[in-house]
């Protein structure tokens, strides 16, 4: 290649004032107000936050909160990223319309999404009836509110993914099947390794709204302790009772869980695309220390 | 960058002030009570205009009660605060914002109207619901309510459950406990706001008891008709106050005493107490309560006051932390 090119900074100048750019306004918009929330906790004692964020009813919204946000990001896993091939690989009349639905959770409001969906599934709703029958209650249990987090995520993976999906061209997979590959073989071994870190992102952005979302879960989840509060409905509580520090304490577990698994999700997804690149390139399949020692030597 | 924003704000400043030359207050208010203060300020505004010849302008902000506290406490410049319940505006003295004797200040405990809890049933009231205890019986009814740690409605609700079941012969706080205890136990889900319950209920057709305040079965009956349902006066209930109160640092800077004060006196006047009881609220003022008696009837109450010693106090046996609240849901 040209290694004098690649030692400047690119083709583009600029690179300083970027660079600078984009720390200030990190800064002032993430890691000012998120430094000030873990300061504030600092006035109480280890003791006292420790009594607040391990109280069984925090306990509970943990399970809850972070539960029904694995379980909504894993299914729109799944089906977003059968929504995402069906809109990109076939025509179908209406398929603009169909494609510009998926954008509908982001601009409705959370509240109206909430509101909505419980009106729905509440036993005398149009679909709740139905449920009922079946003795399958959704509105006003856990089961809520992964419905309303399933709404409310929808767009994450289908969007993350098509772009990606678009870039593989189909005569890949037909040149799979001429070398004898089954249809199976070519979706595990061609196809999915391409799209699998772009599915992981898809995946950690739904997760990460799930874990914050508030408008339209209070609405359906049904709010019993214990049973069906989430974390943030906690937090408002205490709020509402003037608890500042209490509240504050929540937030910095939500916030510590919350990076946590967003760490381990974006060393899995940097293990996943360095491998990808390492077999694209003919080695053997790296291991996965090896790929973490090279996502960590990246610049 | 600091000099920069004051500069903009006094230029800010500056324009409105020349654009309107006319004082102006700021109301700081909860959730419901906008359609009250709608109908109210253009009151007061005439009736200031016809005083002084001065003509203001009244501007409302309404949220969550406990919301509003926190935003006048972070700097919101509120002259006057009307609330929902005193817990807010004592949060507020406690910050030094607003007189530590406020209720004091004004007649009647300084809250110019009141409401109360009653029930709201299905029509014909098929479960026979006349009073707490029915609501109490294990799983003989489903009960909606906002939820009581986090909404001013709920926490009403519980207080008034609480404050019957001590008024029973042998009632005691150990009764009480238990009593709220199966009360709570036939509440499928809590609402997410006093509304929000009432959609529930109304529209969702989920359970056979709603408690709210009075003045919000008017509103039901407006937005969903009055085929569907009935009001029950339970035998004892709480008495909801409104406290008002005037922002002592704000009006100090603004120099909008005069006129804070006037604008929360005349809510006394008969002019303020009817439009309060045109908007569902029991007026203080006897003659204008007679006035209106067929859209309140007579029912006992016992205040926050008499029966757990002020809102601080019960809010901290019963939705603090620990409180009675999360006993209950402990013991489950």
């Amino acid at each position: 290649m040209f290694p004098a090119a690649a030692k400047r900074d690119g083709v583009l100048p600029g690179f300083r004032l970027g660079l600078g750019y984009t720390l200030t306004y990190l800064t002032l918009l993430v890691l000012i107000p998120l430094a000030g929330m873990i300061l504030f906790t600092g006035q109480m004692s280890w003791g006292d936050f420790w009594a607040t964020a391990s109280s069984e009813r925090a306990l509970a919204s943990y399970r809850v909160t972070f539960g029904a946000s694995l379980g909504a990001a894993a299914i729109n896993a799944l089906f977003g990223l059968i929504v995402a091939w069906v809109l990109v690989r076939y025509p179908f009349p209406g398929k603009r319309f169909v494609d510009a639905l998926v954008d509908l959770p982001f601009a409705l409001p959370t509240a109206v999404a909430g509101i909505t969906l419980a009106t729905l599934y509440a036993e005398n709703g149009w679909i709740g009836q139905h449920l009922a029958k079946l003795g399958i209650q959704v509105a006003f249990t856990p089961l809520g509110i992964v419905v309303a987090l399933i709404f409310v995520t929808l767009p994450f993976v289908v969007r993350t993914l098509q772009p990606v999906i678009e870039d593989i061209e189909a005569e890949v997979e037909e040149a799979a099947a001429t070398l004898g590959a089954t249809r199976w073989q070519t979706f595990t071994r061609v196809l999915l390794p391409g799209i699998f870190p772009a599915w992981l992102t898809g995946f950690t952005l739904a997760f990460s709204r799930a874990i914050g979302e508030f408008g339209s879960v209070i609405f359906i989840a049904g709010n019993m302790p214990l049973i069906s509060e989430i974390t943030p409905l906690l937090i408002i509580s205490k709020l509402e009772q003037y608890d500042i520090l209490g509240a504050t304490a929540l937030a910095v577990v939500m916030l510590v869980i919350s990076f946590v698994m967003l760490l381990v999700i974006n060393l899995l997804q940097w293990w996943a695309a360095s491998r990808h690149a390492k077999s694209r390139d003919g080695d053997a399949p790296a291991d996965a220390a090896d790929a973490l020692a090279i996502a960590g030597g990246r610049p | 960058m600091n000099k920069f924003s004051s500069l903009l704000l006094a230029a800010g400043l500056a324009l409105a002030t020349g654009a309107h030359a006319q004082s102006n207050l700021l109301n700081v208010s909860y959730d419901v009570a906008r359609d009250v203060y709608k109908d109210y300020n253009p009151l007061f505004e005439k009736h200031w205009k016809e005083k002084t010849g001065e003509t203001v302008e009244i501007r409302q902000s309404h949220a969550g009660s406990s919301k509003q506290a926190r935003a006048v406490a972070d700097g919101l410049e509120a002259d006057v605060v009307t609330m929902n319940q005193a817990t807010d505006v004592d949060f507020l003295a406690e910050k030094g914002l607003v007189a530590t004797d406020y209720a004091k200040r004004f007649p009647d405990n300084a809250s110019p109207y009141t409401s109360t809890m009653v029930f709201i049933v299905r029509k014909g009231n098929p479960k026979g619901i006349k009073d707490w205890n029915d609501i109490a019986k294990p799983g003989a009814v489903q009960l909606i309510i906002p939820h009581p740690k986090n909404t001013g409605n709920g926490r009403y609700s519980y207080l008034a459950a609480w404050g019957y079941a001590l008024k029973q012969p042998g009632g005691n706080d150990q009764t009480a406990q238990e009593f709220v205890g199966n009360w709570l136990k036939n509440a499928p889900l809590f609402g997410s706001g006093g509304r929000d319950a009432t959609t529930t209920f109304m529209q969702r057709r989920i359970g056979d008891v709603l408690v709210t305040f009075e003045s919000e079965a008017e509103l039901i009956a407006k937005e969903f008709g009055r085929g569907g349902f009935e009001v029950v006066y339970p035998s004892l209930s709480i008495l909801a106050e409104f406290p008002v109160a005037i922002v002592e640092k704000v009006v100090d800077k603004k120099g909008t005493r005069e006129l804070a004060r006037a604008y929360l006196e005349y809510l006394w006047s008969k002019e303020g107490q009817e439009n309060a009881a045109k908007n569902y609220l029991r007026p203080r003022d006897p003659e204008v309560l007679k006035k209106y008696a067929s859209a309140f009837p007579p029912i006992k109450t016992f205040t926050i006051d008499e029966m757990f010693g002020g809102w601080s106090k019960a809010a901290a046996t019963h939705f603090k932390d620990g409180g009675t609240f999360d006993q209950i849901y402990a013991q489950k």
